[in-house]
Parts: C-alpha cells; sequence; structure tokens
C-alpha cells in the first residue's frame, strides 16, 4: 500500500483505479502485501519515461474550483467542499477527508480560499 | 513538476464539469499528501539512525572501559584510586540508609507535597498533583522511597508472573523517556494503577525527556503499593552510566543540588535491582528490547541480576593463570589489580551477555541474528528466531519495546512480536503517537493510541513535517561539521579536476562512508548542499552555514572538531571520574585521561595542544576544571539561527 504513496511523490498523479492495476501487475504471484524492487524499478521508470499519470495543469484544477463558486466569492464553505469530494468520482475516506481540510482550512475559519490553497500545493513540489 | 502539454487539458475539458474537480482534486491531494510523507518519513529515519549511532558510541566507551582496565598498572602509578572508583562495587549495607535520610529534615517553608508513611494511595494522587503543578518533591521522600523500593526489589524473581482474569485487564506500556505528560495522559484515560487496574512498564522510564525523575517515582510508589500489579522491568536506559550521557544525572542533579549524589547512589542500586521481564499466563513474555538466539530463560530466570549494574561496564575479563576456586568460576581479576569486591561480585562474560541482549536486540524482516552494529550492542533478531525461542519455551508472543513506533506500537515476525512505545513526539512535536496495549481474559489485545498536543491545536500535515524535516536537518549538519576534516579530505579525494566540485553519486558515497549514516542521500542533498545545473555538487558548501564557536581562539580547528565530536563519551569519563559529583576534576586527572583517550580513539592530538586549552579552562588557576563548561564551550553556531544551541536532545 506504500507503493502509492512513492509513486505519486515521484510527480505521478493515477487515480485510484489506474493505481490498482499498477500495482497488480509489480505484486508478487502470491499476494504477500509485498513489492520486489527489481520488479518494481523497470515499470516505474516506464512510467516516468512515458510520461503517464501526469496531474491536469493548476489552472484546470483552478476553473474546476470556480465552477463549484458561480458566484466568484473566492472561496468555498467547509460544507461545500465536503459535499463535492464525497459526492462523486473517487471520494476521500474520511481519515483523508480530515487532513484534507486541517491542511486546506485554518483552524478558526469555515472558509477555504481555494487559490491559496492551490498555491500551496503547487509551491510544495518545488 | 512541470506543467503538462494543452493536448491532455483538451480531452479533460469533455468531461462533465462537475466531475472535474471530484476526480482531479483528490488526486492533486493526493500526490501532494505523499510527498510530504516521503519528506516525513525521511526525516523520521534520519533521526532514528543518528539516535542508533549515539547508541553505537555507547559501546565504543564500553572498550575504552576494557582498555583502560588493561592498561591498569600505568593508572594505577598515576592515580591509585581510580580504577576501584570505575570498577569497584558499592558496599551493599543498609546501615547506609538510616545515616543516609535521618540527617536530612524537611524545612516548614516546603511547599511541595508531603508524604506519610507507610504510603497509601492517597500519597500517589497528592504526588501526582504536585507533579502536574510542576512541584518538586524534597530529596527525604525521594530517598525513602528509593530505599523502600530497593528492599521490595530485592525480593522479587528475575521475572514476575501474572495472570490475567475475567474481571481485570493488564495495561503494557512502553518507553517513557522522562516524558511525564505521556503518563499522565495515560493515567487519565485508562485509570490509575490499582488492584483492580493492574500495569507492566516495559523500561526505559528515564533519559531524554525532563521529568524522568518524577516519573521514577510514580511508578516506585505504585509498585509499593500495589506490588505484583505493577511489574517494573528494566530498560536500557535504567542504567547510571547511560544517564550521565543521556541526561537523567543532569536532572537530578540540577533538581537536587545538595543530595543529589545520595540520590544517584541509591538509584544505581535500584536499578540493578529492577526484575528483567514479566510473563503473563505462560504465554506472553515482556522484555525491553529482544532475544538473540542464544537467549537462554532458564539462565535468565537464576542469574543474580543486581550485578549488572551497567551496560558499559563490561564483567571483569577472566585470567587463567591465578586460578580461583570459586565453583561458578566467575570472573576473575588480572592479577595484580586490588578490587574491592571479590570475584564474585561481578557476573560472568556469558550472563553479561545474556542481559545485554534481551536489553538491547531489535527485530528484524531478515532470517537469522547478527549484531546489531547500529546500537552496539544486542543484535538484530529474524522471524526465525523468533519462532524458535517462542516454540522451546513454549510462549505464543513477545512484547517489547526500545524502538520509536510512529504509530505507537507495530506488529512483526507474523503477529508473535509486537513493539509498544509510550512517548509520543519523541523526536519531535508531531514525530509520532504513543501507545498502550491491553490484555484480556484469554490473552485479547486491544490497542490504544494518543498523542500529546501542545496548547496550540493540532498542526496541519504539512507544518508537522516542515518542523520534523527541519530538526533532522539540523541535527544532521552537527554530525557534519563535527567531521569537517575528515569529510573535505573525502571529497578532494574524489576530486581529481580540483574543480571544487563532484558527482551526485561521490559525494553521497562520501557521505556516507565519513558518516556511517546509511540515509536517503540524494533525498537530503537539497537541505544541506549547493548542485549546479549540470548536477554536480559544490561539497565546500555543505559547511556554509554552520560552523563550530572556537572557545579559545588560537586552537587549531581539528582539536576542535575532535573535543565537539567526542563531547558525549568525555562527559561521561569526566562524570566517572568526579566520583563526588562535584563538577571538577584535577589537571592531573584530566591529564592521564586524555592521554589514554587518544591512544585508544586513535587521535592524534599533540599534548601541548590540550594542555594550552586546560589550562585556558582552569579560569581560576587552582588546577581544577570544571568540565561543564568545558565541554559547554563546544558548541555549533547555526549561521542562521539568533540562538547558538548548546545540547541538542539527541546529542
Amino acid at each position: 500500500r506504500e507503493i502509492g504513496t512513492i509513486i505519486r511523490s515521484l510527480g505521478c498523479c493515477p487515480n485510484e483505479g489506474e493505481l490498482h492495476d499498477l500495482i497488480a501487475e509489480v505484486e508478487e504471484e502470491e499476494p504477500t502485501g509485498y513489492i520486489r524492487f527489481e520488479k518494481f524499478l523497470p515499470v516505474m521508470t516506464n512510467i516516468l519515461v512515458e510520461k503517464r499519470y501526469r496531474p491536469i495543469p493548476e489552472e484546470i484544477l483552478l476553473q474546476a474550483f470556480e465552477v463549484l463558486d458561480p458566484t466568484k466569492r473566492g472561496y468555498l464553505s467547509k460544507e461545500e467542499l465536503i459535499k463535492y469530494m464525497t459526492e462523486e468520482g473517487e471520494p476521500f475516506s474520511q481519515e483523508e477527508m480530515e487532513e484534507m481540510l486541517s491542511a486546506a482550512i485554518g483552524p478558526e475559519s469555515n472558509f477555504i480560499h481555494y487559490r491559496d490553497y492551490i498555491t500551496m500545493m503547487v509551491i510544495d513540489e518545488n | 513538476m512541470k506543467v503538462q502539454d494543452s493536448s491532455k487539458a483538451t480531452r479533460r475539458d469533455r468531461l462533465s464539469i462537475d466531475n472535474k474537480s471530484c476526480i482531479d482534486h483528490p488526486n492533486w491531494y493526493r500526490g501532494y499528501r505523499a510527498r510530504l510523507k516521503t519528506r516525513q518519513h525521511c526525516g523520521m529515519y534520519t533521526f532514528f539512525n543518528i539516535d542508533s549511532c549515539i547508541e553505537a558510541a555507547s559501546s565504543q566507551l564500553s572498550n575504552f572501559f576494557s582498555f583502560m582496565l588493561e592498561n591498569y598498572v600505568h593508572i594505577q602509578e598515576k592515580d591509585p584510586t581510580l580504577v576501584n572508583r570505575l570498577f569497584g562495587c558499592a558496599p551493599q549495607d543498609d546501615r547506609g540508609r538510616q545515616e543516609c535520610i535521618g540527617i536530612i529534615e524537611v524545612p516548614e517553608s516546603y511547599s511541595g507535597p508531603r508524604l506519610q508513611f507507610p504510603l497509601n494511595t492517597n500519597s500517589l494522587t497528592i504526588m501526582i498533583e504536585a507533579f502536574k503543578k510542576q512541584q518538586i518533591l524534597h530529596a527525604y521522600y525521594v530517598l525513602e522511597i528509593l530505599f523502600e523500593t530497593k528492599e521490595a526489589m530485592k525480593q522479587m524473581p528475575n521475572f514476575t508472573h501474572i495472570r490475567t482474569c475475567p474481571t481485570k485487564e493488564i495495561t503494557i506500556c512502553g518507553d517513557l523517556h522522562g516524558k511525564l505528560e505521556d503518563l499522565l495522559l495515560i493515567f487519565s484515560k485508562n485509570g490509575l494503577p490499582s488492584g483492580y487496574n493492574p500495569y507492566v512498564f516495559n523500561g526505559d522510564f528515564v533519559d531524554r525527556g525532563k521529568y524522568s525523575i518524577e516519573i521514577l517515582m510514580i511508578l516506585f510508589v505504585s509498585f509499593l503499593l500495589f506490588g505484583d500489579d505493577l511489574c517494573l522491568n528494566r530498560g536500557n536506559h535504567e542504567d547510571f552510566l547511560m544517564n550521565m550521557r543521556y541526561g537523567f544525572t543532569k536532572e537530578v542533579l540540577s533538581k537536587y543540588k545538595i543530595h543529589g549524589k545520595k540520590i544517584l547512589q541509591v538509584l544505581e542500586e535500584v536499578f540493578a535491582w529492577l526484575p528483567l521481564g514479566t510473563i503473563i499466563d505462560d504465554e506472553i513474555l515482556i522484555m525491553h528490547g529482544g532475544i538473540s538466539e542464544s537467549t537462554d530463560l532458564n539462565l535468565l530466570h537464576h542469574i543474580e541480576r543486581n550485578k549488572m549494574k551497567s551496560v558499559l561496564m563490561p564483567p571483569v575479563p577472566m585470567d587463567k593463570d591465578s586460578g580461583t576456586e570459586t565453583k561458578k568460576n566467575k570472573g576473575h581479576v588480572p592479577r595484580g589489580v586490588k578490587l574491592s569486591g571479590s570475584p564474585s561480585d561481578y557476573l560472568t562474560k556469558h550472563e553479561w551477555e545474556q542481559v545485554i541482549d534481551i536489553l538491547w536486540s531489535d527485530p528484524r524482516g531478515k532470517r537469522g541474528c547478527y549484531p546489531n552494529t547500529c546500537r552496539g550492542g544486542g543484535c538484530y533478531f529474524g522471524p526465525d528466531v523468533t519462532s524458535k525461542f517462542l516454540n522451546k519455551n513454549r510462549l505464543k508472543l513477545l512484547i517489547r519495546s526500545h524502538e520509536c513506533k510512529p504509530e505507537g506500537y507495530e506488529i512483526c515476525h507474523d503477529g508473535k512480536v509486537i513493539t509498544v512505545f509510550s512517548a509520543s513526539n519523541y523526536y519531535e512535536e508531531g514525530s509520532n503517537r504513543g501507545a498502550y496495549i491491553k490484555v484480556g481474559f484469554c490473552t485479547t489485545l486491544r490497542f490504544f493510541q494518543y498523542q500529546v498536543t501542545k496548547a496550540t491545536c493540532l498542526r496541519p500535515l504539512h507544518q508537522r513535517v516542515n518542523t520534523i524535516e527541519s530538526s533532522a536537518i539540523r541535527i544532521l549538519k552537527e554530525r557534519m561539521v563535527s567531521r569537517k576534516t575528515d569529510l573535505i579530505r573525502s571529497f578532494q579525494l574524489q576530486d581529481r579536476t580540483k574543480s571544487g566540485k563532484i558527482s551526485m553519486g561521490q559525494w553521497a558515497f562520501s557521505m556516507e562512508n565519513t558518516l556511517g549514516l546509511n540515509l536517503p542521500w540524494r533525498t537530503l542533498s537539497s537541505h544541506l548542499v549547493l548542485t549546479d545545473d549540470d548536477g554536480n555538487i559544490d561539497y565546500m558548501t555543505c559547511f556554509h552555514d554552520i560552523h563550530i564557536q572556537k572557545p579559545v581562539k588560537e586552537a587549531q580547528s581539528a582539536l576542535i572538531e575532535t573535543l565537539y565530536r567526542y563531547r558525549s563519551d568525555l562527559q561521561i569519563i569526566f562524570n566517572v571520574i568526579d566520583s563526588d559529583h562535584s563538577g571538577l576534576i584535577s589537571m592531573e586527572e584530566f591529564h592521564s585521561m586524555w592521554k589514554l583517550f587518544c591512544s585508544h580513539y586513535n587521535l592524534h592530538i599533540g599534548d601541548s595542544q590540550v594542555d594550552e586549552l586546560a589550562e585556558r579552562m582552569d579560569l581560576n588557576k587552582d588546577g581544577s576544571i570544571d568540565f561543564n563548561e568545558f565541554l559547554k564551550a563546544f558548541y555549533v553556531i547555526h549561521q542562521l539561527d539568533n540562538l547558538s544551541r548548546s545540547n541538542t536532545q539527541l546529542a
């Protein structure tokens, strides 16, 4: 399960389904829960060379948030965010949700200023 | 990370608008989180590695003491009483108690907790309330409690056997390391110890944290009140020499300026009388470290555990020529050495090793049993060693502590070994949780985790990771500067063209070999050194923002560096020489110790340099050196700080 963390920390953004397939590709014949480095390395190298699972550009992500904020306030409320994140696509687990909220929203406020949030996630990589 | 080209972007546009945000945002977030987790892992790994290296250095010290004993003759000429002070046994008589405590009076002005003897459960609550208010228990009570505890512990066998029953669960806690907040948090979640709420504390109660003596008082009073319902196992830090290096000695001497020395002396014995382990229902074995392939439980049940004073005091070497009539053929001292106490006051080498193994070993995934080079004592044991041991002794589970785990506990070896660690935020705020285990009837297990948070509310992940990472980098840099000369030499050897630059691979190689730390150097490199556009490393930039403060301008860098690197070892040695705990040692003592130290550690420092340094340290010119001042003078300046740090937590 740590494979997901490794792949993502290298800059790739597979969704959960793609990740699942990837793991199946590198896992041992009998699922021991462990992955051998020798098997992982060529697969991962390929992914990096082919630039697979690249994340969408920052601007698109920003647009996505703006769609959820039609009146262009510049922020979303906590409730709105939770609603959208748990509704469709690949939802967050309860734990992920709490963590994301604590990162995105200041402890005193209830609003996420999504521009700042996106900037934080992007800057961090450099 | 590069932003991708527009072709992918158009494809995304075709997705429905709502779906976009739902799919992409989680992916982005997960990527972000993964990167944070990797950094956190890197920071924790750095801490753990450096931590273990410090412990390994302790075993070097142990070799040094052996070396001293072998060169005894020379020492004896200079200072006949020195070896006795180091290796002699303290006389074990109880007349000492009355002399010790009888003269102490608790003054009217004392505002701390007052205890009645014999103790009752009220005493425990009074004490805990007082400690919450940061009060200090008077030395009189401390000593009474210590003497009582010593007497009670003498009656205990090496392993305490306890049983579960339907009406009560046994709670098992791991390392506390002087962190009182964690102990109080456990008590508030799980209740105070009592006949209905038994506890097992698995060693390492002291060192590093600031409230070690308070924790001991709580644990010992509970032990005196509840007997078998409060089991205490010895850890590798319940050792007076370890305490000198890791802070407990200092804590006691600063809280108890007048009586600290007495307290330390009695503690030395109490630690040695701590039982080695606990066994629940004849199925679960609880010991601090682990096992080795040669661990013999039978032998361990029968050794005289109180003879193991310190892991750093190796057993006296055998001398075949001077035969001894003692039946068990215990260690015999070399001819000519007159140590106080007789040969039977020491453990045999085999027994000593058995105890080291159970207090210092760590489980690993690799099969077999290997010397624990990281810590310098005990071994790494694999799942096969565990199975064999448990089967042989008809046990089902080994519960141990000794290693910090991010979640407070960890299960390995197919569920046969569990590590439990009870000091949360051990390396740094937010570094890890603490945990305890509750064992119910028929040995069912439940796990509980917690984390002590400071006044500020729990910070988001990225802040915690930043803190862990920057602390780890700091400590790493201090290590680097303490080996500056060696590192530069290593870099220069690889720099054929003398350009001041080497490749990443070469840099990583030098770092790993010189420092002896197995760390992810490439990932860390961005924090430690400057890389140019071609990917080459300008190695001198390693030392740009950090240097060791020179206490004396004229002293050479190499000497300063050496003293800085070995300052922890020197601290222990000085503390040992300074038997009256005055903080002062004589110039002669300093000289003879330093000469031996250099020859053993193969240091090439000219005598005259050290003499000069020592003379300057002897500020009032009375022939004695305040070594605490001496050692404090060697600290590292982090250029980016306003304040300079003299002693980090781990060093």
